[in-house]
């Protein structure tokens, strides 16, 4: 009974990613094992293993794993997995690529995204876009799990020393190659991943307002969200728009500032993990959802809101 | 660019109980007929919203072994009330004192929605076309005036009217006969009935707006089969309307509210009086504990035979509530919108074999007992013009002494967009706050219609004076759009101080309201790209 | 170059969903359904490389009850030349989704196979990584462009850093992004021509596969409704709570 844990980095360092997904690992079963494959990827093993959860670390160094390709991954995990109970990655788009694909050569029926651990084969994972969770038990021998990362807190980094043990390379295969990587280079970060995000609806009254909403997501590192409403009133492009039918955002901490809170803009926001709202309509529906609400005129309020983020000593970014 | 045509005997607009009862008629009549039908739902049944206490007397016609092909007709009738109300208490008035009109026993409690999808499947298997997700946008007439067909709408046109990537062009349907079946207040019935002033001589017609809400309740609560219907509380003396409750199928309970839309205070919604009034004790118990499941709204036909336009023109017919086969009394319109299904079958039938006209249709019509129902029970809604209790002594007289035999015919004086009173003149209206387990807001309440209409299309609810709405309709009637509109798609918004007037045109749920009740008729409500609207399940 | 595209149907993406007072799953009854929104990106792009002229045939396939043929049908409706139903009742995972077209794909042999990215039902995201596992083909999961080169396909995929390229050798397996490409109507001729082509039928069970679930179902439950939070007085407050109490700035 281990674990195996597909370690997520770029060959210099650990995504973070990967830190939420041991937690959940260590949940399962405390016996983690980690894998690092990589090319040139030797302060990514020793970063690993300094994280106390870890029990031990895998490491491969081979040119066939300088980029991620799932192919080449997955052929050298089937290798390792013999003991192993349970195989783990985040359930992000790594994640998310590779483990369907380990599973399949196991024979394994996956359970995806799980956003909390009952037993060592019981988990609740959302369906239906997180409007209804089910509780799945898994009957496999080997278990192919992948982690939902932002329902569970990252483990921590440092502290720990595990054994780092070097394995053999799989075979290569010709099937794909990697062409190239164009992160996106944007000051502000991306919608869909960021910690914070800070948006505006129609009661910011024009397009022009936003700047009110862009000088607080600048202070707060957070990207900038929108209902439809200010969407389809021409104040902001559609690529902001948080909802249903726009994006759905799980971030740490959501600010909705003039935004009522209409249904399908909630179910795009409403797993963040702190809501605050800013509307100056006591009954708008969006402060059913708010951790903190603040009744007050936006006008007054995001001036001396950004007034006072610039009192305090640190922002977390 | 010319449109792609595709030629049919029949074309028919609209897949409700008159448009599907017409297919299906015309098949069994002669299996050779080319028949297709349009229908703007994103599927049959999807824009179908009704009580519904079904009487199957035109089905019996239609289809008579209907009980042996597993239609959706299950939960007989077994018990029936009626309630007065009063702000906390409930006066129940003896069902053998109800006008046999309102009599229920032979009934069945049924989803009409699902009941479409059961026509369309029979109508299928009959050769008919079935086109869901396609409106027809547009008449197209012969160089003699006559109605040559319809044509579908565009797709993918944004919202300047551009042709996107995406662009599919409508289709001309040409058909010898046009069968125009879309339901109360269709956007092509209003065309025909101008230009062919196929109201010439009748009374304004008159509506109401109608809500349902599917609840799903505690088992100790429900009584399958049970129909209940109420007057009173919380509507005054002076404004039409009441409620049904309805014990259906699988512990759920068809609740809804009408109010006649010829109401006068501009303070009054709708909406707000139907969430208020599931909160009188008597509709409370019964919900309480239970979970709502569905919400729609939808207006309906109140002016009957005095209203009723002709229903037949050269090239085309006009048929249930497109024309207004309701027949108010019995709160009914299912079987007499499809009876005028059937007769507009027989009557072009015989016009494609027998070359007879298809002003024949008025003949059968008024040999046929559609016809007799509706005579009957016209007296019964312009009784209600003197208020609730003088409505109610009339309607006992009408209904109960004289069987609908009065030898007199009341009139409807104004149109419902007439009646409106400036807002200064009348009271406002307090409303409580939802409470979200028995009451919701309208947000919450259009969620579960499942409407969208995709992004970046041209706006389906036209205004002919843009300003209007801030530069005269605020000012006197407090522009009463914000609160007739059952589905919070008309919003006054403050911008910079200055007021406008905001269309949340992907709320609509389609329910014609406001093209009925806009005090200048200022609101046209034409088609949205195809597939648009809600979706409704067993409504 | 032939293309096997593989459609769902799913409860509509409009339609709130219901959880069944029992637990025991999701109420379908009376409920719109739909194609898998991915997935009509992915009949798309297979329909447009067709008329590129750098493909022959696309075939689309459904896994799932007699009426996912209408699912079938709409594909063919914006362009699949021919479909394939194979009947299968109840849940069927995507292993044993991926085992019905590994058999599809032995007989058929398209140099592609297109897919939807994920179902918006059951959110696995998991049948094409395990077809191409199973094919031992090469995979381009959530694909927002696709270049059609001589024997190998250059795919940009949607990745969490942003885009990535790669390039796969045919035949591969390509997931579908909701941002390929915008998916086109489907005509009312192309309809009526649709009901006209032929529906290949074949059971689950004729190609011997077990479709039984591997994974039990305990419950369906609706999310926990989030507790009303606090109302703060100011600013200040505000911004205390948020650096004190949730930490989060």
């Amino acid at each position: 009974m281990s674990v195996l844990l597909i370690v997520e980095h770029n060959n210099k360092e650990v995504k973070p990613f990967t830190f939420n997904a041991i937690s959940a690992a260590s949940q399962i079963n405390e016996d983690v094992n980690v894998l690092v494959l990589g090319y040139n990827s030797d302060t990514v093993a020793k970063s690993i293993s300094e994280c106390p959860n870890v029990k031990k670390v895998i490491h491969i160094n081979n040119e066939l794993y300088e980029n991620y390709l799932a192919e080449n991954y997955s052929s050298v995990i089937i290798k390792l997995s013999e003991g192993y109970s349970h195989i783990i990655c985040s359930a992000n788009t790594f994640g998310k690529n590779l483990m369907p694909r380990i599973a399949a050569l196991l024979d394994v029926s996956q359970v995806s995204d799980i956003t909390k651990v009952i037993s060592e084969d019981t988990f609740i994972r959302p369906i239906y876009a997180g409007n209804a969770f089910a509780t799945v038990k898994s009957n496999d021998k080997i278990k192919c799990i992948t982690i939902r990362p932002t329902s569970f807190d990252p483990a921590p980094s440092s502290g720990g020393s595990a054994e780092i043990q070097n394995g053999e390379p799989g075979d290569a295969t010709e099937l794909s190659k990697f062409i190239k990587k164009e992160e996106i280079k944007s000051d502000r970060p991306e919608l869909g991943t960021a910690r914070v995000v800070v948006s505006g609806g129609r009661g910011m009254q024009s397009g022009e307002n936003f700047k009110l909403i862009t000088a607080v997501a600048d202070k707060l590192n957070a990207a900038i969200g929108a209902s439809r409403a200010a969407v389809d009133a021409g104040y902001i492009t559609n690529d902001h728009q948080v909802g249903q039918t726009g994006k759905v955002v799980v971030p740490d901490l959501y600010i909705a500032v003039g935004i009522s809170g209409a249904i399908q803009h909630l179910a795009g926001m409403k797993e963040s993990k702190v809501i605050v709202a800013i509307n100056k309509d006591g009954e708008a529906p969006i402060f059913s959802v708010a951790d903190y609400g603040l009744e007050a005129d936006l006008f007054d309020a995001l001036p001396k809101f950004l007034e006072e983020l610039n009192k305090l000593n640190t922002i977390q970014k | 660019m010319s449109k792609e045509t595709m030629e049919y005997d029949v074309v028919i607009v609209g897949g409700g109980p008159s448009g599907l009862s017409t297919a299906i008629k015309l098949k069994q009549l002669d299996s050779n007929l080319n028949v297709c039908l349009l229908e703007k739902a994103s599927e049959i049944g999807a824009h179908i919203l009704s009580g519904n206490v079904f009487e199957t007397r035109a089905l019996d016609e239609l289809i008579p072994n209907w009980k042996e092909l597993n239609s959706p007709i299950k939960t007989r009738v077994s018990k029936e009330k009626f309630l007065f109300l009063s702000k906390s208490k409930s006066f129940s008035w003896p069902t053998w004192l109800l006008p046999s009109v309102q009599q229920n026993h032979n009934n069945y409690i049924i989803s009409l929605a699902n009941l479409c999808r059961w026509l369309a499947e029979q109508a299928e298997k009959l050769g008919v076309e079935i086109f869901p997700g396609f409106p027809a946008s547009e008449i197209l007439y012969n160089e003699d005036g006559s109605v040559r067909g319809v044509a579908t709408q565009d797709m993918g046109i944004d919202k300047e009217g551009n042709k996107k990537e995406s662009f599919e062009p409508g289709i001309e349907l040409l058909g010898k006969v046009t069968v125009f079946a879309e339901g109360c207040r269709g956007h092509l019935g209003k065309q025909l009935i101008r230009k062919f002033e196929l109201d010439k001589g009748k009374d304004p017609q008159q509506y109401g707006i109608g809500f349902k809400e599917i609840w799903e309740i505690d088992e100790k609560n429900y009584e399958e089969g049970l129909v209940m219907h109420t007057a009173g509380w919380p509507l005054d003396n002076n404004t039409y309307g009441g409620s049904f409750m309805y014990h259906a199928e699988n512990k759920q309970v068809f609740l809804g509210y009408v109010i006649g839309l010829d109401y006068k205070n501009p303070h009054l919604s709708p909406f707000d009086e139907f969430q208020r009034f599931k909160t009188h004790p008597a509709i409370k118990k019964i919900i309480e504990g239970g979970k709502r499941i569905s919400y729609g709204a939808r207006a309906l036909i109140e002016g009957g035979y005095q209203s009723l336009p002709k229903m037949f023109m050269p090239g085309a017919l006009l048929i249930g509530c497109d024309a207004g086969t309701l027949n108010m009394p019995k709160i009914k319109g299912s079987h007499t919108a499809m009876k005028s299904g059937i007769i507009a079958a027989e009557t072009i039938n015989e016009h494609l074999n027998s070359q007879k006209e298809l002003s024949t249709f008025e003949e059968k019509f008024k040999n046929s007992w559609l016809y007799e129902e509706l005579f009957k029970a016209r007296n019964v809604k312009p009784s209600f013009s003197w208020g609730l209790i003088l409505g109610i002594i009339f309607t006992g007289i009408d209904q109960i002494l004289f069987r609908g035999k009065l030898p007199f015919t009341l009139k409807h004086k104004h149109a419902d967009h007439e009646t409106l009173k400036p807002a200064n003149e009348m009271p406002k209206i307090e409303y409580p706050k939802p409470d979200n387990i028995i009451t919701f807001d309208k947000t919450s309440s259009v969620y579960l219609t499942g409407t969208n209409h995709t992004d970046n299309q041209p706006v389906h609810l036209q205004l002919k004076d843009p300003n209007l709405p801030i530069s005269y309709t605020l000012d006197k009637f407090d522009e009463p759009a914000q609160r007739y509109c059952p589905a919070g798609v008309y919003e006054i918004q403050k911008e910079n101080n200055v007021n406008k007037f905001v269309i949340n045109s992907q709320n609509c749920i389609h329910c014609k309201t406001c093209d009925i009740k806009e005090p200048s008729q200022n609101i046209n409500w034409v088609t949205p790209e195809g597939g648009g609207g809600p979706k409704y399940g067993n409504m | 170059m032939k293309i096997l595209v593989a459609v769902k149907r799913v409860i509509d993406y409009n339609v709130q969903i219901r959880v069944k007072e029992d637990g025991s799953g999701i109420v379908t009854d009376n409920v719109k359904m739909s194609t898998n929104p991915p997935d009509d990106n992915a009949i798309e792009e297979a329909v447009k490389i067709k008329e590129a002229g750098k493909a022959t045939e696309v075939v689309a396939i459904s896994v799932g009850e007699e009426k996912a043929q209408e699912t079938v049908r709409k594909a063919l409706a914006v362009g699949a030349d021919r479909g394939i139903l194979v009947k299968a009742e109840g849940t069927v995972e995507p292993l044993a989704v991926s085992k019905i077209l590994q058999k599809i794909v032995e007989k058929e042999k398209p140099d592609l196979v297109f897919m939807g990215k994920q179902a918006i039902d059951d959110d696995c995201n998991q049948t094409g990584q395990m077809l191409a596992a199973l094919l031992n083909w090469p995979q381009a999961t959530f694909a927002s462009k696709i270049k059609v080169k001589e024997k190998s396909l250059e795919v940009t995929r949607e990745i969490d850093e942003g885009l990535e390229t790669i390039e796969v050798n045919v035949p591969a397996i390509v997931t579908c992004d909701l941002r390929l490409n915008e998916p086109r109507y489907a005509s009312l001729p192309n309809i009526m021509k649709a009901k006209k082509k032929q529906i290949e039928q074949i059971n689950a069970s004729d190609l011997g596969i077990d479709t039984k679930p591997r994974i039990d179902q305990i419950k369906v439950e609706e999310p926990p409704k989030r507790k009303a939070g606090i109302k703060v007085a100011s600013v200040e407050e505000l911004v205390q709570k948020l650096k004190n109490e949730a930490k989060v700035i």
